[in-house]
Formats: C-alpha cells, structure tokens, sequence
C-alpha cells in the first residue's frame, strides 16, 4: 500500500534489471524462533552486480512491509537481509537514476528509498544485515538500517562513494554512520575515501571502524552469521558494549570532524563541484537532527544534486568512460591477431627506460634487456631497477620470491644484438627524430622482421621515424604517462603504416601492463599533451601579457584541476614542458604560445615560478620577477577561465575534425586517465559543453543534447 | 638417530576418536537442497565445525587431512583432502590426501590415519568423506576394463549396486521382501524418533544453500527421511532393477550429497591437549567377497575384525552397520543369528532413511555410535560396518571409554 505512490516512478524504468528480494525462512538454533532471510539476487552470475532500482526498492519494500506483519503476528524472531555471492548489493542503479529527468522523480527516488530502509530498521523485531560481499553507497546504508551486521573477511567494495559520484548518502547514510562509529571515521568514509580515487574498506576495515557488530571468514559466513544472530537474540549486550566503546565522542569531535572534513575538500577539489560540499552541509547541521529532520535534508539534497550537471558528467565519466569504454578501446584490432611478446628490448637505460624495464618485467613477467651507450649507463639503469624492486620489497608489495624473479628478469648490454630475440623492443632515448631514426635502424638490424618497434615519444612523428626501416608496419607509438608505475593512461599510436597485427599486439600488451589503452592517431603530442599544451599556452601567455601571477594560475580553479598550470609545469620540468611547446608550436603556429619568460627561467635554471616561503605561502621571489618581462595588458580571473574554456574547445574540436581520436569519450578518457581531471567535468569535452565554450567557438556542443554532460 | 626420535621409540600407541560431524544429507538431483552447491564446499563446512567445537586443539597440530570421494574430478577432485584443507583455512603446514574406496571412503580414511597414529606418524588428523551423487552421478566417468566381460572376472551386472542386492536375495531365500520391507519401515521409525529426542542434530553441522529464484536458505536437517513411512506404502514400489525382483527405493539407500569429518587423536595427545575421548579404537578390517554379492562384504570383515581383536560377536553390544540395502543389512544378521529387530542395531536408524552419499558414510556411523556410547555407559564394544562396490567389506570395533572396564586409560604421569 505505502509504496504505491512510487510506482509512477517504477513505470519510468520497465528494463530495470531487477534485484529480486528473495525470503526464506530460517529455523535460529536454541529455539530462538524463526528468522526471515531476504536475499537481494538478480539471477545474473558475479560479473553483473546487484543494483538498487526503483522496482527493485519496491520489491524490497513490500518484502519488508509483509515480514514486518509477519513480526507483529510473532511468525518470525528477526529479519536479516544478505546478498549473492560477492555482493550484498553494489548500490542505487546509476544508470537508471540519470535517465530521472524531472525533478520530482528525483525526490521520489530518494523518498523510495528511506521508505524501504526505514522499515528495515523497525521491523518490531530486530533486524539484521549480513555484508557478505560489496555494499556500497545505498548498498551500505540498507545494511546501516538494519539494526545489526556481520561483515566477512572476504568482502570487499564498501564504503559511502556518494561524495565522489556527486552525491550524497541520502539514504540514511549521512545520519547514521557518524552515530555508529563517530564523526570523524564517518567524514574518513563519506568524504575522504571517496576523494582519495574512490578507496573502498575491505570487510576486516569496516568492522575496525564499527561499520559492522562482527566479522566472519567467508566459508562459512553465512551460518556463522545467522549463529551470531540468534545469539544476540538472546543477550546484545556485547554489541552494544562495543558500540559504546566505538561511539564515543561530544560535540567538539562533531565540530573538529566537519572543520578537517572542509579542509580536505578544499584542498582535495578546490571546492569545484557541490557534492562534497553537501555532505558536509548535511553533517554539520544533522548534528542534532532526529532521523526524520535528517531524511528531510537528505532527500533534499538528492534532488537538487541528481538534477546537477557534476552528477551527471560523473556518471558518465565513470560508468561509460572509465568502466565500459576504457575496457574496450574504439578502434582496436580484433585480439586474435595478436601476437605473444616473449621477451622485451628497452633501447635507452635512463630513468624512463627504466620505469619502463620495471613496469614490463613486473607485469609481463618475461626478460626485459635494456642497452645505453656504454657499461656505466647500462650498470646505472640495471641497478636502478633493482633498487625499486628492492623498495617494493621493502614496503611488501612484492614477495621475496617475485622480487628474486622481477631482478633476475631485467638485464643490460652495451650491444643491441641482445635484441635478436625480442619481440617488442620500446625505445625512450632522447627525443630527437635523428637518434631515434638511428636507433630504429640499429635496432631492425638485429631483430626479426616481425619484432615490433614501439616508441615512447611525447611528441614526434611516428610515421617519420618509421620511414626509412625496412619494415615500417612493425613501428607503433606507446605513450606513457610519468610516473609510469602510476598513470593509467597509455596513448597507443597508429602510423599510417602500422599494420593490424602489431596494433593488437600493442593493445594485449597494454592490457597486461594493466594500462588503459586510447588508440590516437600519429599527430602532435597526441591527445593529453596537446590539450595541456593548449591550457599552458593561455595561462603563460596571459601571464606574459601582464596577469599576475596568482590571477593566472588560479583562473581555473573553478574547473578542480588536480593541480594548478604553473605547480605542473614544475612538476613535469619547465624544460620538458618547453620543449613540447616547442614541437606544438611548430606542428601547430602560434595558437600554441611559446613563452619567452618561461625560457628565460629555465636559462636562469630556476625550476618554477612558485616558491614556498618561510611561513609556507606559495610566492613568486623577487629574484624570479626580475628575470621577467610583462606586459601592460592584464585580465581577469573570469577572462582567463573563459579564454582558457574557449581555446580548449576550438582544440578539441581540430582534434575531433582531424580524427586523432574516434570521440569525444576518448579525449575524455585521455584526460581523465593521463592527467587526472576530475570525474565531474566528465573529463573535459561535457563541461565545456556545459559552460558553452563548444557552442561559442565551434557552433556545436560535442555531445548531442541529453547526452554526457545534459542535466 | 635421536634416542628420542618416534623411530626408536616405537611402540603402537592408542588411538582415540575425538569427535565427528556431518553435513545434512540431501538428495541428489536438481531438487536436491545441494543442487548448485559444491561437494568440497560441504566437507569443508565439517572441518571448520570440528575446529570450533574442539577450541583446545591448534590447528597447526593437525598432521594430516584425509578426505574420501568415490569420484575423485571437479568438485570432488584435485586432491581433496588438501584443497578442503586450504579451503578450510587450516594452516598451510597442513598437509592432506585424498581416498577412494567406494562406500567406505571416509571408514577407510579413518583406518589409514588411524594406523599412521599409532604408528607415530601423526598425533592429531581429520579424516571424513563427501559424495555429491547430484554432481557425480554414480558411475559417471567411468572405464571399466573389458577384459572383466571377456575373461569373466566380473559379472557386469555387479558393478550396479541394486543388481548385487537382487543377487544377495538369491543366495538367501530366507530373506524375503515383506522382510527387508519391514527393516526398511523401522529404520524410518528409528531415525525419525532418534529426531524427535535429539539425538541426531548436535552432529550436524548447519549448511547455508542458494538456489535461483529463492535465495539462501539454512539446512539443519537431512532432506531425505521419509518417516511414517509403512510397510504398506513400501510393498507398492517398483523394483527398478528386476521386474518381480525385490529391491525398491524404499528397501535401499538413495542418491545423496554430503560430507562428514571426524577427528582422531593418539590417546596421549588427546590428553595432553584436553580433547575428549568419545571412542577408542580396537580393530579393523577390510575383506574382499564375490563382487556379484557385495553386500555380504561386512560378514568376513567382522570375522577378521573380531578374530583380531579377540572378541566375539557376541561382546559387540551395538552395531552401526550401513544400510545400503536393506537385504544387505539382513544377511549380517542372519549370518551372526542377531534378530531383524534386535535393538543393538541401528538404534537411530540408517541410510535407508537417512541416505548414504557414498563415500562420507563411514563416519557418521562412528559419530552415531559414539554418541550411543555416551548415552549407554553400560556398552563396552560398538562395532561400524559397511559393504562396498565390488565386493568388500569394512569393520571397525570401537571400545566405550564411559565403560567402567575402559581399558584405554592414559596414566596420569603420562600426560
């Protein structure tokens, strides 16, 4: 009956892939009664986890509302929700919660789901959660309604992510996490683990923290749970004294919790986008809410943000981008044609080459041979290698035996012949199309004709360095990100000669690095490095024009860029930098602004324009300025960020035009993963739909209306 | 050599069963409640429950994990003995094997440990069976050598189980279907009053099962107990394996799944550690009989089980004898001149009403007796016994130690 008036709702979604919630009745040991155990089940096998939708809650709902009769009729003792193997359920159907277009279907679904897990928590008979597997987001909050919980050893995948898609807990969540294990772990799982690249507990964490009131391995959780159950039945006091013991805090800690909680989103996101603003707002004033006022709030808050832009370019950043298109890249060869990569030739030992060496030999688990110039180069990058390994023995991210194997893999020679049997030899010397040419040519020498050639170029012309080999279609472009172990993304590059056996053969290999591959086409500096090169190129240029410092370098904190232009410029090496503006310059003209006081810096040897201070504030020191010439024309902050938005349009759109990659989704992607732009811009190409950059520079929006960045 | 090394010191030691749980049984097939449950998921429920209910016992001192299947691929195969081990969460020191005798898989576990105990070999071992028949049906994947057919080794009609019994009632006249009908009845009567006084559940160890479209459920009793079951009902059913023959669903054990597990000791170590002693071993035997009769298996076993243990039938004060069919049952008691109703036998009834997944049926005869042990102080020797495809027979003889003449008392300063 009371769920009724959700089925307007339940109507928008008639494909829902329904999570059946399944009842059993289970006979408690001891005479302790009956326990009614719903399972949440789609029927699908684990690769198609258990979502939340509308039907779904209505399901789940009317279960509750029947064993709740059930209770009062004294049929059954307890009711207890658990989930499919791996799961107790993974979370609200995103999918489907973005297609809720109007605004008050939006708040239906955040109503719908406090009327379901407000049940759960008032069965009149206690109520439990068993976390058999992941329970995130309003997976977790239908497991902190009920009244008790185990979680497995086994479980991994729980946590509060609502921060990060753009939401918040708005099904209870919010409320009761911190009343359970107290502000600050609450603020650790609703705000700082969803910032920190969406870090998820494991189920010995949540138990730690207090999410959970007991913690059983998972070969026989299930019945050591349902034992648990019964015994509590009996006598809670141990729960609750452990509850006590967890909860302990005043309203000081409340406070202190919520201020570091607003710290840490400052600096985590310069605030760009509202969610985890919410869920502060939420906290500090749900302080002395009662549950009610707090589903209020929630419910409040949920519709506003389902309605947000920021939510919807999450979604489809992380749901279509990260987790679908990334594990298909568009444009790759059919995988049959690849090739097995037996051993790998690093021609160069310096420290990319070996990054390079580690990252193959770690995850290819083949022998890995790098060659410099002479003994000592080679000595250097061996032992290199050897030392990180070393390091990751150190900290226990490698075994003795893997750190053994990982060293005994990687060797060096002065002579390329070590080469002959190689199947993929990757170059990372100097980036000049001269020695690289060189090096191909030494290298084809000695290999088979099939060994593939790969290059680490940022910014060169593959087709180029393929020219003059004997068999150009062996040469492919493999673009890491530094640092290598870190950055996900690998720009794979397409000659026009390369042919489909080598391609695949590259996207394998990638995939067993564990990198995301984006196939992109041979034209300067491929995707990332073209965008950023774009970007620095307006904030110098508008810094040479006379912007101050602090007005141009943060223009763009509106967007929640990891980090601000003149802070990365340091970081990659005011000299690297140049030089790719350099080739951008070239390829492209003067779109691409080669600044002459950055050069007059890097000739002065100074690493960055920022200097930190005695009392830690980020200045420009005097000695700096006075190497610099300005000129007289300024602009705002506003000016800049727009002026920034424009010329980041008018280059995609080339890049679009000139086909470096299939889609927009990929230069999403390419950012997302390689320079580590945040979610809710949806990488870039939504938000500048969103701020209407596309349309005022190129007439069009990239994504057709509705699409990735609509709200 | 050490002067201390188990080597020179040999002498064989006693051997005590400590404790023994099973699995409910099920039925076979895709109603069954295992259907879609894994045979070595059920065994390993058996070894994570020993551990709990005996809470003095270090996991790292188990010595050895031996676990029976009759069909030893899937999920019954790769060594199961260990992967139960691991699965189980004993320590990797741990070491475990896998057994095979048919029907007296886990009995046969159980004796080799036994005598690696004794020995010296192992202090402490879990020893237990587990038969999915749903996942391997009886037979599946089998090769038999032609050479049986061509040299007339053995009669292809005895390498299936209801064709020996039909045989056995050849051989013995006397034992008639109203009779084997009637056996039938009372062992569901048996079992189900054993149920009604609980006498059968602290042995069970509860098993969570999911099936599509239903979810979880919790099983904490045997699926396959028909009580109320009368010779009446019984006399209608088909005797799938002869027409007129004699041998029905209702005088024979079913197609099961389930797992059981036992833990052995060496009198001292169970001393040292504090486990109790629910049984100790006095003999065993295996005998081999004419495949085409299998189940007259148990008769030499005894003979040779009590020669050895210088008994005779008449000391034996209960009996657990499997009931893979009833005639089978029958033809022991005929042998030895025990009464069809005689109340030493199968006082909670058995396989015919509780089910017999092959190879895991050796030890819940021990827990049962053990547990009869416990409720008759005035016993002082039960005997376990079971017949096996192609013609064996396994006896074990167990001693009562809340008999007052317990004879495996471990002296005091010993411990």
């Amino acid at each position: 009956m009371s769920f009724d008036r959700f089925e307007e709702l339940a109507a928008l979604v008639p494909d829902e892939t329904m999570t059946h919630s399944y009842v059993q009745d289970v006979q408690l040991p001891d005479g302790a009664g009956t326990l009614a155990l719903i399972t949440l089940d789609n029927g699908l096998d684990h690769t198609k986890p258990t979502t939340l939708g509308p039907n779904t809650l209505i399901e789940l709902g009317r279960t509750l509302e029947a064993l709740k009769e059930r209770g009062l009729n004294g049929e059954v003792a307890a009711v207890a929700i658990t989930g499919k193997p791996y799961f107790l359920v993974a979370g609200a159907d995103l999918s489907t919660v973005k297609t809720l277009k109007a605004e008050s279907h939006g708040r239906l679904m955040a109503e719908l789901g406090h009327a379901a897990y407000d049940l759960l928590g008032d069965m009149g008979v206690p109520s439990f959660a068993f976390i058999n597997g992941v329970a995130l987001g309003g997976g977790l909050e239908v497991a902190l309604a009920a009244n008790y919980r185990t979680i497995s050893t086994g479980a991994n995948g729980i946590g509060l992510p609502e921060a990060f898609i753009g939401l918040v807990p708005g099904w209870g969540g919010v409320y009761k996490l911190p009343r359970l294990i107290g502000p600050a772990a609450a603020l650790k799982v609703m705000i700082e683990n969803p910032l920190s690249n969406n870090r998820m507990l494991d189920g010995r964490a949540a138990f730690k923290l207090g999410i959970a009131d007991a913690l059983f391995e998972p070969a026989d959780f299930l019945e050591q749970s349902l034992l648990w159950a019964s015994r509590v039945l009996a006598d809670s006091s141990a729960v609750a004294s452990r509850r006590a013991e967890i909860a302990c805090f005043d309203e000081a800690d409340w406070d202190s919790a919520v201020a570091a909680g607003r710290a840490f989103v400052a600096a985590k996101t310069s605030n760009a986008a509202p969610a985890p603003g919410k869920v502060l707002d939420l906290f500090e004033a749900g302080k002395h809410y009662t549950r009610e006022e707090s589903a209020a709030a929630e419910c409040e808050a949920l519709t506003g943000l389902m309605q947000s832009p920021e939510f919807h370019s999450t979604v489809y950043a992380f749901l279509d981008l990260v987790q679908k298109r990334a594990k298909r890249p568009a444009g790759a060869p059919d995988k049959k044609l690849a090739r097995s990569v037996t051993k790998v030739g690093v021609v160069g030992a310096g420290l990319m080459a070996g990054q390079l060496a580690l990252l193959f030999a770690r995850q290819l688990k083949v022998p890995v041979v790098m060659t410099d110039v002479d003994q000592a180069r080679v000595d250097q990058g061996v032992a290199w290698v050897h030392a990180e390994v070393d390091k990751l023995l150190g900290k226990k991210r490698m075994s003795q035996d893997a750190a053994n194997r990982t060293k005994a893999l990687v060797s060096g020679s002065v002579s390329k012949s070590v080469f002959a049997d190689a199947d993929f030899v990757i170059e990372a010397v100097f980036e000049e199309m001269g020695v690289k040419k060189t090096v191909f040519a030494e290298v084809e020498a000695v290999v088979s004709a099939e060994c593939i050639l790969a290059t680490n170029t940022s910014s060169l012309s593959v087709a180029e360095m393929a020219a003059d080999l004997a068999h150009p279609e062996r040469v492919v472009g493999f673009h890491f990100f530094n640092p290598v172990a870190a950055m996900p993304l690998l720009e794979i590059v397409k000659a026009p000669r390369t042919d489909d056996a080598v391609l695949a053969t590259a996207f394998a290999v990638a995939k067993e690095l564990k990198k995301n591959a984006v196939l992109v086409k041979d034209a300067t500096a491929f995707v990332v490095n073209r965008i950023l090169g774009r970007m620095f190129g307006e904030i110098t240029a508008v810094f040479d024009e006379g912007t101050d410092a602090a007005t141009a370098d943060d223009a763009l904190r509106p967007m929640g860029l990891p980090m601000t232009p003149f802070k990365l410029l340091a970081l990659v090496g005011l000299p690297v930098g140049q030089h790719v503006q350099e080739s951008l310059h070239a390829a492209f003209g003067d779109r691409f602004h080669v600044s002459t006081n950055q050069q007059k810096l890097i000739d002065a040897g100074v690493k960055g324009l920022w200097n930190r201070n005695d009392e830690g504030a980020d200045v420009v020191p005097e000695s700096t300025l006075a190497l610099l010439s300005v000129g007289d024309s300024p602009s705002s902050s506003a000016e800049v960020l727009r002026r920034t938005q424009d010329a980041l349009a008018d280059e995609i759109g080339r890049m679009l035009a000139e086909g470096v990659v299939a889609a927009p989704e990929d230069i999403d992607l390419c950012v997302i993963m390689g320079a580590g732009w945040p979610m809710h811009l949806g990488g870039i190409t939504p938000y500048l739909d969103r701020v209407g950059a596309s349309e005022r520079v190129t007439g069009k929006t990239f994504h057709s209306c509705g699409g990735a960045g609509a709200a | 050599m050490s002067p201390n090394s188990t080597a020179v010191r040999r002498e064989v030691r006693n051997v005590v069963f400590v404790d023994g749980v099973r699995t409910p049984f099920g039925k076979a097939g895709d109603k069954g409640i295992y259907a879609g449950t894994r045979a070595d998921d059920l065994i390993v429920k058996c070894i994570r429950d020993l551990l709990r209910r005996n809470p003095s016992l270090p996991p790292e001192r188990i010595d050895d994990v031996a676990i029976a299947a009759t069909t030893q691929t899937g999920d019954q195969g790769l060594t199961i003995g260990r992967t139960a081990a691991l699965l189980a969460g004993l320590p990797r020191t741990v070491p475990g094997f896998a057994i095979d005798r048919m029907c007296a898989g886990a009995m046969t576990a159980v004796t080799t440990t036994a005598s690696g105990i004794a020995f010296g070999a192992y202090d402490v071992v879990i020893a237990g069976g587990v038969e999915h028949m749903g996942n391997h049906p009886m037979g599946a994947g089998t090769d038999p050598n032609p050479r049986f057919m061509s040299e007339k080794l053995v009669d292809p009609a005895a390498l299936n189980m209801g064709n020996t019994a039909e045989n056995l009632h050849d051989r013995f006249p006397a034992i008639t279907k109203d009779r084997t009908d009637a056996y039938a009845a009372a062992s569901q009567e048996k079992l189900a009053a054993a149920y009604e006084s609980g006498q059968i559940q602290p042995d069970l160890v509860p098993v969570a099962s999911r099936k599509p479209g239903a979810g979880w459920r919790l099983n904490t009793v045997d699926e396959p107990p028909r009580p109320g079951t009368t010779v009446e009902d019984l006399a209608g059913l088909r005797t799938p394996f002869r027409s007129h023959g004699r041998v029905t669903a209702g005088n024979a054990a079913g197609l099961n799944d389930g797992a059981t597990a036992a833990l052995l000791a060496s009198s001292d170590t169970a001393a040292e550690l504090g486990l109790p002693v629910k049984m100790r071993l006095v003999a065993y035997a295996f005998a081999g009989v004419e495949p085409e009769v299998m189940g007259i298996g148990p008769v030499p076993a005894t003979e040779k089980a009590l020669r050895q243990a210088g008994l005779s039938i008449d000391d034996i004060g209960l009996f657990e004898i499997n009931e893979a069919f009833a005639v089978q049952v029958l033809s022991f008691l005929d042998h030895f001149g025990i009464a069809d109703d005689d109340a030493r036998v199968n006082r909670y009834g058995g396989a015919i009403a509780v089910g017999h997944p092959l190879a895991s049926s050796g030890v819940r005869l021990m827990t049962q007796l053990a547990r009869q042990f416990e409720e008759d102080p005035s016993v002082r020797h039960g005997m376990t016994t079971m017949c096996i495809g192609l013609g064996m027979g396994a006896t074990v003889i167990w001693e009562n130690p809340h008999h007052p003449d317990y004879s495996g008392n471990v002296p005091e300063d010993a411990v």
